[in-house]
């Protein structure tokens, strides 16, 4: 017999369906959307000193949303990501402002228990078998008990500060928390650590074998296992990279304001899950893209911003939030119910 | 491995040489269960031998065996001629023993190139990059050269069809040096029409030099591209028949009992039609 001719279900669909089946596409639609529609409502929006305020609310979610869109796409939760953030950035300050380190040295240290928590974190899922929104939910409580605890416990008071007068506060942050000016206008440095964040994960995502054992144990563990994916270290490797991302944004955070509040952080790590799934990231694991969590965030940062631009209340944000999110996820599923079943 | 062959004169079509594989008397015992007891078999490079057997015949546990899964309890197994004891299926497959199963260990999501790699991805340059191109070229060329027609080895594994997906995992298999292929019922979940694609897969296998041994509970899957037959029954071998030994019929009845044959012929008629010339009763309906 010969060989199968042609396929002719495969006509017309080639181009376009190439295109749906990107996983940001749905968030590029609707970021493309809401930045047409706050353009219209305010000319600040649109202006470069306006594009260079709402950057700034994206790119710290966005450094998170990337890191959790990973662990997404491999199939996990982190509920305690946004709570890290505060417990970095308490561990710098402290250490930095009550014990004198210099504020580089107390950085790196605050790099040693988010580690300690990201590979917890993942031993405990990869171990118990548990489900890791569960896992993390428990981590989440108690970082959230001990931040204040011990914050209390220092200081007296529920936050910690002073920063500013430490060691090498100026250099830290310049690198971390400054400016750049780009044609006059200032861009807040996070941003650049944002894009950086970014494209290095979807490097590791598009071109490493890590990147597809990321998949591959988000998609079918089982599958993966069998042909010899170590599915476990790449489950606790996610979980220590939402932790160095947590690391990241806290002691920017703290180098920002000079001062961390106990509770810095909670309420953040669902914005960060939203943020993954606007881009495009599956609740089920296996798909999603770091540049789609981006454009979540962006999305984020640029609603945040605009509806004060426009003159609304403030209020309205978190409704305009949910909108989106139940949009983005109809979209994606359509989108991609379609693009898998185009040729039945 | 060189083996000294005892036969003076071997000829390249015939089994002098020994068998990839093969097993004599072996079984395997779970706690009070007999689960498989007193099997013999054999396997030779360019060959199918079929692993025929109802539900419970002791099928999985023959082909887990050979793949390393379980360490057999009694009898011997051997591999190019010394007996082994496998350690894990990892131990498998660097004698060359690759086991496709009936879920494919194949991600949906991921796309073909993706999957036909995963877990063994071609790396290049200092960062040991994922080198893609050679991914993508690599699995294109692979699947033309077993003739599988994918259009598109960046369309997700999800959209494939049934037979499409056993035949990327065989051709995978193939492409990852196996020398003796296990194939755990690949065309059980299969209609007719995508069970001979896989069949053709098979005997592609086969003409490659490889062995396989090809687990169904289906005789008109079997009989077209077998060359040797293993029949199982309730953990016990019914015998293992050459080609020449056994006609399609004598394979149907003693797998399927008479009761059951008139309900088998409609398939008989099918699958002959597909796959092999002669006449093809019209058989109507499906099961």
């Amino acid at each position: 017999m010969t060989s199968v001719p042609a396929d002719e279900r495969l006509a017309g669909a080639g181009v376009l369906r190439r295109l749906l089946v990107r996983p940001e596409l749905g968030s590029v639609v609707g970021a493309v959307a809401v930045f047409a529609f706050f353009s219209s409502q305010s000319a600040v929006f649109r202006s470069a000193d306006g594009v260079a305020n709402w950057l700034d609310p994206a790119s710290t979610l966005g450094i998170m949303a990337v890191a959790i869109a990973l662990l997404m796409i491999g199939g996990e939760f982190d509920l305690s990501a946004g709570v890290l953030t505060g417990t970095t950035g308490l561990v710098m300050v402290t250490l930095a402002t009550r014990f004198g380190w210099n504020v580089w040295l107390a950085m790196l240290a605050g790099l040693v228990p988010a580690l300690a928590i990201g590979f917890l974190n993942g031993l405990l899922v990869v171990r118990t078998k548990l489900p890791s929104f569960i896992v993390t939910l428990g981590t989440f409580l108690m970082l959230q008990g001990l931040n204040l605890g011990i914050t209390k416990a220092i200081t007296g008071t529920v936050q910690v500060g002073g920063l500013r007068r430490a060691d090498g506060y100026e250099g830290a942050r310049a690198v971390l928390a400054g400016s750049v000016t780009v044609g006059g206008v200032d861009f807040r440095v996070a941003i650049f650590w944002w894009l950086a964040v970014t494209a290095l994960a979807t490097w590791v995502l598009m071109r490493t074998r890590a990147g597809n054992w990321i998949f591959a144990i988000g998609g079918d563990e089982q599958a993966a296992r069998a042909v010899g994916v170590p599915a476990a270290r790449v489950k606790i490797g996610l979980f220590m990279t939402t932790a160095t991302a947590a690391w990241l944004v806290g002691s920017i955070m703290a180098l920002r304001l000079s001062s961390v509040q106990a509770n810095a952080g909670i309420g953040q790590e669902f914005i960060y899950i939203i943020a993954a799934v606007i881009g495009g990231c599956l609740l089920t694991g296996g798909y999603g893209s770091a540049v789609g969590a981006s454009i979540g965030a962006l999305i984020f940062g640029m609603a945040d911003k605009g509806i004060v631009f426009a003159g609304w209340d403030a209020d309205w944000f978190k409704f305009f939030l949910g909108g989106m999110l139940l949009l983005a996820t109809l979209a994606n599923s359509l989108v991609r119910r379609y693009a898998e079943e185009a040729r039945r | 491995m060189t083996v000294p062959s005892p036969s003076p004169s071997p000829s390249p079509a015939d089994s002098s040489a020994p068998p990839l594989l093969e097993t004599r008397e072996v079984g395997k015992v779970f706690g009070s269960v007999i689960a498989l007891r007193g099997v013999s078999m054999v396997l030779h490079a360019g060959e199918v031998t079929c692993v025929l057997g109802d539900n419970g015949a002791g099928k999985s546990t023959l082909i887990k065996i050979l793949a390393g899964v379980h360490a057999h309890d009694g009898g011997e197994y051997l591999v190019d001629g010394s007996p082994v004891r496998l350690g894990g299926p990892r131990e498998a497959l660097d004698r060359g023993i690759a086991t496709v199963y009936q879920d494919l260990a194949m991600i949906p999501l991921m796309s073909v190139w993706r999957n036909f790699f995963l877990g063994s991805e071609p790396v290049t340059g200092p960062l040991r990059r994922f080198d893609v191109a050679r991914a993508k070229r690599v699995a294109r060329e692979e699947l033309r050269d077993m003739g599988i027609d994918i259009r598109d080895v960046d369309q997700p594994v999800g959209t494939l069809s049934g037979g499409e997906r056993q035949s990327v995992a065989i051709a995978r298999a193939v492409h990852f040096g196996a020398r003796a292929l296990i194939l755990d019922e690949p065309t059980s979940a299969l209609g007719v029409k995508q069970a001979g694609v896989v069949l053709r897969y098979i005997a592609r296998a086969r003409d490659r030099g490889l062995g396989v041994v090809f687990i169904t509970h289906n005789p008109h899957h079997a009989y077209p591209v077998g060359d040797r037959f293993l029949v199982l029954n309730r953990g016990t071998s019914l015998g293992q028949f050459a080609k020449a030994d056994i006609t399609r019929e004598e394979l149907t009845s003693l797998m399927a009992g008479g009761a059951e044959l008139d309900h088998l012929a409609h398939e008989l008629g099918r699958a002959a039609a597909d796959t092999t010339p002669g006449p093809a009763s019209a058989g109507p309906g499906t099961t």
